[in-house]
Parts: C-alpha cells; structure tokens; sequence
C-alpha cells in the first residue's frame, strides 16, 4: 500500500477525480448526505403533519388504561389495565401460537418431507399433492378458510363434535380437558430431568469407552429405558396423580377444561398447515443434498443401516436443512400477523390495530411493532450463524 | 460359407415375466414390506374416505352455471358454481364500470401478448420484446386504466378491483423491485462501507418484519411523512409497501447470482478498461441475471401469494372481493363462503403452479451439464 500511495504523490497520472479511491470517498459522502437529507425531510414533514393535526408524540400512552377488551389472554387483562400490558398480551400472543405451529409445523413437515422420498407409490403421490396444493395457495386465504368456512360453520355449543379424550368442538372454539396435577407431580418432573442428564453422562462414558476399547454401547436403548423407567417408578412410589378437570356441557356454555378460541385454531391450523408444506420441502431437498455415493461409501465400510443413518446420512443432511428449516420458523412467526385478519389478539391486532386506533400514535406503536420482529430475526441469525460455524465443513 | 459369428444382434427378448405387469409393479411400489403393505392399505382407507365427499361436493353435486339460489340451498347441494358465475364480472374487475370493461381486457390481453413470448426461450426479438413489457405496458396500462387522456372517461383507483387489482400490484411490485433489487444487490456487495451498511440495514430491516406491519406503515405512516395537503392514492400506497418488500427479497436472490459468477470475469472486465457500470451492466449482470432467473420466478411466486394481504389494508384484491361478495343476501347458502374460497384457491393455485413449473423448467434448462 505504502509503494502505491508514493508512486500516486509522485507522479498524478489522473485528475484526481478519476482516482478511484478518491471517487469512493466523494460517492459515499454523496450518499451519505442525500440519506441524511431523506431523513430529515421526512422528519421534518411528520413533525408539521403531527403539529398539524394537533397530535403529540412520546412512549407515555405506556403507561395509560387501555379500556377495550382482549378475547384472549394467558394471563389477567381487563378495561383498568395499561397498554403497556396489551402490548405483552399481544406478544405472548403471538409467542404462543408461533411455538405450538413450530412444534406441529415441524413434526407434519418431517413426515411429509420423507413421505414425499417414500418408495412407496402412494404415499409419495398424497404427499406430493399436498405438499403442491397447499404450497401455492396464498395463506391469507387458507386463514378465512379455516376460520369463516369451517370453524364459524360448526355446530353451535348445544350439538358440539364430540372427539376422543372428552374434547369438543364447536362454534366457540376448542374445549379441552385441563391437567390438574397434584403437588407429588414436582417429583416425577425432576426425576425425569434427572433421568435426561444421567442419559448425556451415559453417552459420554459410551463414547470414551468406544475410543479407547473399541467396544459399543446401546446408548439410545439405555436412555430411553432410563428415562420411562425412573419417571415411572418415581411416578408410581411418590404416589403422585394428574386429574383431568374435563370441559362439561352446561346450560349455554362449556365449564371447566381450556377453551381455544376458534381464532386461535384456525389461525394455529391454517399455520401448521401451510408451514408444514414448506417444511417438507427444504427437508426432501436436504435429504436428496446427501449424493448416493455418501450411502454406498457408508455400506461398504460394512455400516449397519441403522448407523449408516445416524452417522452418515443424517448428520449431513441436517446441515443442509436446519438453516432454511430456521428460515421457516421465522417465516411462521412473522406469518402469525395474519391472525389480525381473523382477529386473533396476536401483537399485530392488539397493538398496531386497537391500540393504535385509540391512541392514534402510529409512529410509535409501528416502530415498537417493528422492533419486536426485527429483534425475533435478528436472535435467529445470530443462533444460525453460531450453528452454521459449528457444523461448516473444516477445509484445508 | 457358413457363418458361425452372428453378423447382426439378437432379437430383444422380452423382460422376464417375473419383472414386469401390474402385480410386479404394485408388489414392488406398494406391497414390498409388511409395514410398507399396511401404510398402503392405510392411505387406501384416507383416500376411500375423503375423494368420494370431495368429488361429490366440487362435481357431481355441484350447482353449475345455470342454476338457482335455491338449487344452492337445498340440503344435498354442493358447491355454488351458480353463484361463482354470477358474481365474476366483480372477482375480475372489481367496480370498474360495466361499460368500461374492454379497457382492463386490453390490458389483459397485452400482458399475456408479451408475457408469453418474453418467457419462451426461444421466442426471437428478446430486447424488443422486454422493453414493450417492462417500459411501454406500464405507460399503456395506466393510461387505459385510470383514463383522463385521450377522451377517456376516468376510473378513481376505488373502482379497480379483483383478479385486475392482484395482477397490478404483482406486476407493478416486479416492476419496481426488480431495479432496486439490483441495485441494493450491486450496493451489498460494495467496497464502499458506507453504501455497503446502508444497503445491508435497507434489506435486513426489510426482511425481518412481517408484509403486514409494512402495509399498515405504508396506509398510516406515509401520509405523515409526505409534505403537507399532498395525498397519496391508497392503492398507490399498498403497491409502495408491496414493492419495496419485495425488493429487499429480490436483492437476496440477485445477489445469490453476483456470487455465483467467478471472479476472473469481473477481473477481465476491469483489464478492459471498463467502468463499474460498464463492466456490471455487460459483463456481470447478463450472467447473474441468467442465473437467477428460477429464483427470480420463485421471489415473484411468494409475492403474488402475499399481494392477498392488501386486502386487510382495504385494497379490493381478488380475495377481499371474495369475501365482499360472501354477504351477497341474494346468493344466500351455507356453501356460499366455501364455494367463494374455493374458487379463488383454483385461480391463485393455476398462477402460482404454472409460474412454480417454469420456474423448474428454466432451472432444467439452465443447469445443463451439472446433474448426473
């Protein structure tokens, strides 16, 4: 650099505006002032338009009563509370629908993502019609689906759909049995994360005894064993017990048991739905990612089918498909808006819509509203790329 | 002279009985193992279960054209093709004036006169071709749409609705996202760190948040930041979210393309004397373009789909018309809704599918040589 930067002293053989280093410079200050300018522009308009119409800005609507009501709330709402707790029931709102849709999402996705590789005709064929109907159909749609032509179609409360494990259906959502575990239920928790822990030990005594004896280990077998094994035995001596408190039909309505409002349904089902399709793509392309070579090299080191799997195929596999599998959970979250248009309390709804018709400050409330799906992504690159420099090949 | 070496080839036996027919195959793709044998059996058992009501409700007991409100009602009745047929005029062209309708026919009609030939390969005069579609159909477009020129009488952007209002927005957000795409894209991969940062928060934060927030900013934040008593057209608002969404995703995939393409072509570029732009607009360009095209198409697919979210910001898209026309009190019946949403999953399904296969066909065509 230093010889460059004394040949250009020495002898100038351009204007120095044809100097690219020089015209970097001249470009970027350019830039940077015409952004700036934007900004202020901009700034400057909302501030005239805000004075205009007599609005004042600032955070301090937080700490304000909201006065409307929410359907839907995992913990206390009502008219007295601020809008700072709309703001939280919006997104553990919007938390509770993205995990329970991720959960599902993930577990029908797998399925049908092999299902479509299945060498059997017919399970391939129902897995690739699916995969390709519900793929091109625009979620929004499937959302009034669910919610207008189905769940609103139900039978009112009086002739509820009766499903297995005393769980009903109707116009007014979903009624599930509640769990009531008793105050023992503590131990059988801890027994079974004691169980998962001494699992993790196992493996690792297997692994070192693998290393230095050559000798194997049923690991799986084992923790699986232990882990049904201890939980029920400490089950069974501690004498706990889980009760279901079941939903009974009452006069009008259903008593006891959980309610899921058919938005939260809909919108939970219309998810897993779509996301499932999507899923099932990025894992049949992960699985098809790992060249038939990789098999036949594992085959011929004389691999049992089950480690040719474990360690060949799958670990490879995964690289290829967790990072866009991530891409799809965030795709689910920020998907979970949607439920504004089914009106589903979620951030969206609750916050940038009720709350910001009330309080009429949409700079703030949009920004916040923003924020809350910028920070959701942000967390995922940064998990993704802490996973992608852990399982990127190791070159030479 | 008796030969004993065959001077031409045997006769092809046929495949041995044991290897081919009906049963052969069906034992070997469906039966081949115990558990194999009992998913078939249980995916037989789903599909006895759920084709014959889907088949009955969509066909054999729909009310075609041609029927009445009360073949609808009646309680064997199917889908409401009756009512479909009825209201299509509103799915298509929203409250555009009856009279009026040959002006969006035009419009259809020359989008799909250049699309067609733009998207065959083989189909000659390219460039032509790519500058009526993408610079002269706009001005065409808007003219014959909104009126006011030409003695044409003009249509408040209210009035535009439907299947008409989707395809706009797809193609006005393609339209747009395409050269900002490129040039986010080209700004990404900048030496300029300043550019490079801007560019990178422009497409990150774009990315991040959910089409919807960005509708409701574009509907309520807009307005404030534009200098005061200038009013922005809704519609015109929707398609300025649309398409500046859709370009922080556009710019992701060409830059997939620039970083595809080997350095030695940027390096020859430069040894030739040419400009940054020269050697972008030449050289670069052409191929990562070239390159990206399947995932250019896939970009276009998502967004099509996600145009349906106008509705929720009161745009009359096909969707929302679709809803609008479910309290149609004169087509009152319970599979109203249904038929309603059934038919614009057909219509958004045959896009997206066939956009979804020519994506797939360009991939095989472009990927000549790679696959084994």
């Amino acid at each position: 650099m230093a010889a460059i930067d004394t040949a250009r002293q020495e002898a100038p053989r351009t204007a120095f505006f044809n100097d690219p280093v020089i015209r970097g410079i001249i470009y970027q200050i350019v830039v940077g002032i015409a952004v700036v300018l934007f900004i202020f522009w901009i700034i400057n308009n909302t501030a005239a338009n805000l004075a205009a119409q007599n609005k004042t800005t600032g955070f301090d609507f937080l700490g304000k009563t909201a006065g409307f009501d929410i359907s839907f709330s995992l913990f206390h709402w009502d008219r007295t509370s601020y809008y700072w707790e709309a703001f939280l029931v919006g997104l553990t709102n919007t938390l509770l629908v993205a995990v329970i849709g991720i959960v599902f999402a993930t577990i029908l996705g797998f399925a049908l993502g092999i299902g479509r590789l299945s060498s059997n005709w017919i399970i391939a064929r129902l897995a690739t019609v699916y995969i390709e109907t519900i793929r091109n159909i625009p979620l929004l749609l499937q959302l009034f689906f669910w919610y207008f032509a189905v769940l609103k179609a139900m039978p009112a409360v009086r002739n509820s759909l009766e499903l297995p494990f005393d769980t009903f259906i109707n116009q007014r959502g979903l009624f599930v049995p509640r769990p009531l575990p008793d105050e023992q239920f503590g131990f059988v928790i801890v027994a079974f994360f004691v169980a998962i822990a001494l699992s993790f030990v196992i493996r690792a005594w297997a692994k070192r005894r693998l290393e230095t004896t050559g000798q194997r280990f049923p690991v799986f077998l084992t923790s699986i064993a232990l882990i049904a094994l201890l939980t029920a035995a400490t089950w069974i001596l501690s004498g706990a017990s889980v009760a279901f408190d079941p939903p009974v039909l009452q006069r009008f309505n259903f008593r006891g048991g959980i309610e899921l409002p058919p938005e939260f349904v809909a919108l939970a089902f219309g998810l897993v739905i779509y996301t499932a399709a999507f899923i099932a793509e990025t894992v049949r392309s992960g699985i098809q990612a790992v060249s038939h070579g990789q098999t036949e090299a594992a085959q011929s080191l004389g691999l049992k089918d089950g480690d040719r799997l474990r360690l060949v195929i799958v670990p490879q596999a995964m690289r290829v498909i967790v990072p866009p599998l991530t891409s799809q959970y965030l795709n689910l979250t920020k998907n979970s808006s949607l439920g504004a248009a089914i009106g589903y309390p979620e951030l969206v709804n609750v916050f940038a819509g009720t709350a910001l018709n009330q309080t009429g400050r949409a700079i703030e409330i949009i920004a916040m509203t923003m924020a809350v799906y910028l920070t959701f992504s942000l967390l995922t690159s940064v998990i993704m790329n802490w996973y992608n420099s852990r399982v990127s090949l190791v070159e030479r | 002279m008796n030969h004993f070496v065959r001077s031409e080839m045997a006769p092809a036996q046929p495949a041995p009985r044991s290897t081919t027919g009906a049963i052969v195959w069906a034992k070997q793709n469906l039966f081949s193992s115990p558990s194999d044998a009992l998913l078939t059996l249980l995916a037989g058992i789903f599909l006895l279960w759920a084709v014959p009501p889907i088949v009955g409700f969509l066909f054999t007991q729909a009310v075609w054209p041609g029927g009445t409100v009360e073949d609808c009602r009646l309680e064997t009745a199917g889908a409401c093709w009756a009512y479909v047929a009825a209201r299509i005029n509103f799915f298509i062209y929203g409250f555009f004036q009856i009279d009026q309708y040959w002006r969006p026919n035009i419009v259809f009609a020359l989008g799909a006169a250049l699309l067609i030939p733009l998207a065959i390969p083989k189909a000659p005069f390219k460039v032509i071709n790519a500058l009526l579609f993408f610079v002269v159909l706009p001005v065409v477009t808007y003219v014959l749409l909104a009126g006011g020129f030409f003695g044409l009488r003009p249509v408040p952007t209210e009035q535009w609705g439907g299947l008409l209002v989707t395809l706009i927005i797809s193609y006005v957000a393609i339209l747009g996202s395409l050269p900002i795409g490129i040039l986010l894209a080209l700004g990404r991969q900048s030496k300029l760190p300043v550019i490079k940062t801007l560019c990178i928060a422009f497409i990150e934060l774009w990315r991040a948040v959910p089409l919807i927030t960005v509708l409701f900013m574009a509907s309520i934040m807009l307005p404030l930041f534009l200098p005061q008593g200038m009013s922005v057209d809704k519609l015109l608002r929707a398609l300025v979210g649309v398409t500046l969404f859709a370009s922080a995703y556009m710019a992701e995939v060409i830059r997939g393309g620039l970083q595809a393409i080997p350095r030695g072509q940027y390096e020859a570029g430069s040894s030739l004397g040419l400009s940054y732009w020269q050697r972008m607009g030449f050289i670069v360009l052409p191929q990562a373009l070239k390159h990206v095209i399947p995932g250019i198409v896939n970009t276009f697919i998502a967004l099509f789909k996600d145009t349906s979210l106008v509705s929720i910001v009161g745009i009359f898209d096909l969707l929302n018309t679709i809803q609008a026309a479910t309290s149609d009190a004169n087509w009152f019946s319970s599979n109203q809704a249904v038929t309603g949403y059934i038919f614009a999953a057909i219509v958004y399904w045959i896009f997206c599918f066939s956009m979804s296969r020519y994506s797939m066909f360009m991939e095989r065509r472009l990927n000549t040589g790679h696959k084994r």
